[in-house]
């Protein structure tokens, strides 16, 4: 399965902000919850996630447990040469998870 | 005078209570802020003394929030930007979650729009406060408030 869904428009215009959105799947485990022999179970975060532009970071998202599991963001990017966007996360446990989503300036 | 009176009289005071409310209510927001910071040490802490402009930013929630596990929340700081400051940060901080500081949004390079949306987890009723840092180090901040019917992280706290 995979861990991460992009929605990129398919051609954006040069020097006009476009938008991206990304789920992640994550349990986000805000660690107060127990498990069903009531031990506590650890938290859990993607704690930071980051999206890069042809290799320059563009955005950046600090993460906590008060961000919703799977979650969800969208944000603008300025569009300014055809290129890729890379998106990449770790979580608490220090998973990391990448993406990518090809970007055409027309 | 005695508190009791004709009815036209009832009426007349109640008008005149309400005007009086009337124009109360811009100083009220004012001190509505000011509250804010007071209630939310995390959002104090960052501030540091700092006061930002109630201004310029919208933090768009539902005033109802059935499920406090998943809300819709989206961050919106008005432009134009471009060629003065841009949002650089936006930190959005909870009243009442066990970790306050929800989550930071950082745009190393300029936006001309930014907009950003997530779901949060909230636990209980509260009021969330966003604040925008621009490149000039100028503040904003925006505060909402949700009623929240099913709290997160019910067990265990």
């Amino acid at each position: 399965m995979p861990d991460a869904r992009v929605n990129v428009p398919a051609e954006v215009a040069r020097d006009k902000p476009f938008e991206v959105r990304v789920l992640v799947r994550h349990p986000m485990e805000t660690g107060y919850r127990t498990d069903d022999g009531g031990k506590a179970i650890p938290r859990n975060v993607v704690s930071t996630f980051t999206c890069r532009y042809n290799g320059e970071t563009v955005f950046s998202a600090h993460l906590s447990p008060g961000i919703a599991a799977n979650p969800y963001l969208r944000f603008f990017v300025t569009a300014r040469e055809s290129g890729q966007l890379t998106f990449e996360w770790i979580d608490d446990a220090g998973i990391r998870g990448d993406e990518r989503a090809a970007v055409t300036v027309v | 005078m005695t508190m009791d009176g004709s009815p036209r009289q009832r009426i007349r005071r109640r008008l005149l209570q309400g005007g009086a409310a009337l124009a109360l209510v811009p100083w009220l927001s004012a001190r509505g802020a000011e509250r804010d910071i007071a209630d939310i040490p995390a959002l104090a802490a960052f501030l540091a003394g700092r006061t930002p402009r109630w201004e310029r930013m919208r933090l768009d929630l539902p005033a109802l929030a059935d499920n406090g596990q998943a809300v819709p929340m989206k961050i919106a700081v008005d432009g134009p930007f471009a060629p003065g400051p841009y949002v650089r940060v936006i930190r959005l901080f909870s009243q009442r979650n066990p970790v306050p500081e929800m989550a930071t949004f950082e745009f190393p390079v300029a936006v001309e729009r930014i907009e950003v949306e997530s779901r949060i987890r909230l636990a209980g009723t509260q009021r969330v406060v966003a604040v925008a840092t621009l490149s000039d180090g100028v503040l904003y901040a925006v505060g909402a408030d949700v009623v929240v019917t099913i709290d997160a992280c019910m067990d265990g706290t």
